[in-house]
């Protein structure tokens, strides 16, 4: 039994929670634009590391709030837990972070330009699209 | 199907090794049962092989034995990190049936049970497969009309399954409640009468035996820690006991498959999960058919010692951890009381969990990679038991021709590219 220490709420056991699975998926901007490899991707591919996994989590008999957790699989150890949205602070979570491969999908680099420049969404998006099709990088 | 069974006649296996039989038995007592030959050879790894088999389970040492039985292949090594069939093969609830809605289950399912009828005889090892029935249960009007709707496409396809309605089922299962005041009534349920149990340890044994016998090395306590290739292409693997060099490489590891597509930069859609079950202490006869229940997530049937053997759902987070949560066997423990109240003082007497791999689709993949010579063999879910010698059987066939079958094709690993998933969710008869 997992002791889920709820942003919003405090420590609670794990029956009032839902697991979401994998955190931070951008969703495809350029739907139209990107292969189908790339959004099968997308839709069922899911990093499932023996070790530390970032996942999202929600309180779903309790706040019913979504959150994010950073845990490892093999020991069930919750090394952090932190809010939608955000970046994970501790060292070996921000480092799985940025060795996931979904950091080089299309998909994530179009939502990050439309965060940094909302005004040239559109053009944009597929302009990165196309320059990165099918990439899935080896990292 | 009859085309692998190799004419044993009365002596013995194929490859030497003497026959079981009761007349062994008689004879061997007479030494105090002191000069049984080994199962199997305790081989050490050669330098290469044709074919490695990454999981010694059953899935994997079905492929093995297929490889040298149906497809001629010699040189042919399984590689176990543990101990044989001391993953998921000996974790499981041991049901077997083939009551699946979609075509292409129908025909791997159903191709598995067909190859479980003949197993005993054909491994000359006694699977103790035991076509027992196994009843699903509906618990509401709806799941009832569904069950209805997916006993008429199994008839379909030629796969025994028929309709029972609650005081069919009482008379079937006489220490069942079907009283209509509890929580979740007994409804009605669907039957498949070929569907049963087999002894889960004996199908590993049974394999690695007849497989061994065929010239099969079974290399346990050996790690695969890296997959060699050149221009993606598989020449070989780093094990913890050397290097082995290889030119297929067949990984049938269920819920680690993730960590070694990683090895060879294939990212798989799969989640693996801890399936739970557990025994009780044992107790005379009272239930001689396998009882499933998708709606409060439970199955429940009893050993030949006696215990009653119970599983339920998958938990809700990813773990490699062989155990699960508590809510888990709490929630199923509860169906169980329910269902049989004759059950409530019973004690548990072991709880384990395995590591199942489970698909987006609740379907397993059976598919080359973009790595040549690389072939996994993964995904099965809660389900893989019952699909042991047709997963190895179609398995072996991919490997050998370098080209899926009819019955492997649509599990290929493209499907989910293409969109035709084969969505057993709902239709498997259990939860995922």
């Amino acid at each position: 039994m997992l002791i889920i220490n709820c942003p919003h709420c405090g420590p609670r056991e794990e029956s009032e929670f839902a697991c979401g699975g994998e955190a931070h998926i951008a969703r495809p901007l350029a739907e139209n634009s990107i292969s189908d490899a790339e959004f099968a991707d997308y839709l069922f591919l899911r990093d499932n590391p023996k070790g530390l996994f970032l996942e999202r989590w929600r309180h779903s008999a309790g706040c019913r709030r979504w959150f994010n957790i950073a845990r490892d699989t093999v020991s069930h150890e919750i090394i952090e837990v932190y809010p939608m949205g955000a970046l994970p602070r501790k060292k070996d979570a921000l480092a799985t972070h940025a060795a996931s491969w979904r950091r080089d999908t299309a998909a994530e680099k179009a939502a990050e330009r439309a965060a940094q420049k909302p005004a040239q969404k559109p053009a944009r998006q597929k302009a990165a699209a196309k320059k990165a099709p099918g990439k899935r990088g080896g990292k | 199907m009859a085309s692998h069974q190799p004419d044993r006649g009365q002596r013995g296996l194929p490859g030497g090794k003497p026959k079981y039989s009761a007349f062994a038995i008689a004879k061997k007592a007479m030494n105090y049962h002191q000069d049984w030959q080994r199962a199997w050879r305790d081989a050490a790894p050669k330098d290469e092989y044709d074919v490695v088999i990454i999981g010694g389970g059953g899935h994997g040492l079905a492929t093995a034995y297929y490889l040298a039985a149906v497809h001629g292949m010699a040189n042919i090594a399984v590689i176990e990190k543990g101990w044989l069939g001391g993953g998921n093969t000996g974790r499981n609830t041991t049901i077997i049936r083939s009551n699946y809605l979609w075509d292409e289950s129908a025909a791997i399912y159903e191709h598995a049970l067909k190859l479980w009828e003949g197993m005993t005889q054909d491994l000359n090892y006694n699977v103790m497969f035991s076509q027992r029935g196994v009843l699903t249960i509906a618990h509401s009007e709806h799941e009832l009309r569904e069950m209805s709707r997916r006993v008429h496409a199994i008839r379909l396809n030629g796969i025994d399954s028929e309709i029972l309605g609650p005081a069919e089922i009482k008379k079937f299962v006489p220490t069942i409640n079907i009283d209509q005041s509890i929580r979740y009534p007994v409804m009605g349920g669907f039957l498949q009468k070929r569907g049963g149990t087999a002894r889960h340890d004996a199908v590993a044994w049974g394999y690695a035996r007849a497989a061994d016998d065929l010239g099969v090395d079974i290399i346990q306590n050996c790690e695969v820690t890296a997959l060699r290739r050149e221009r993606s292409k598989i020449t070989g693997i780093e094990t913890t006991r050397g290097f082995i060099k290889t030119p297929r490489v067949g990984c049938v590891v269920a819920g680690h498959s993730s960590v070694i597509a990683a090895m060879a930069d294939i990212r798989l859609p799969l989640a693996s999960r801890p399936l739970q079950a557990l025994v009780s202490e044992p107790i005379k006869p009272i239930l001689d058919t396998v009882i499933m229940s998708n709606a409060v997530h439970m199955y429940i049937s009893q050993s030949d010692k006696g215990e009653m053997v119970l599983g339920a759902g998958v938990d809700k987070y990813n773990s490699y951890a062989q155990r699960g949560s508590f809510p888990v066997p709490e929630h199923m423990l509860a169906a169980a009381v329910e269902l049989f109240p004759v059950l409530s003082r019973l004690r548990m007497l072991r709880h384990w969990g395995g590591i199942v791999d489970t698909c987006p689709d609740a379907s397993p993949i059976i598919s080359k990679t973009d790595v040549e010579g690389l072939y996994f063999n993964c995904g099965w879910g809660t389900g893989g038991f019952k699909a042991t010698p047709g997963s190895g059987h179609v398995f072996a066939d991919l490997i050998a021709n370098d080209r899926p079958n009819k019955i492997a094709a649509p599990y290929d690993l493209n499907r989910f590219r293409t969109g035709l998933l084969i969505d057993e969710h709902g239709a498997a008869g259990v939860a995922h």
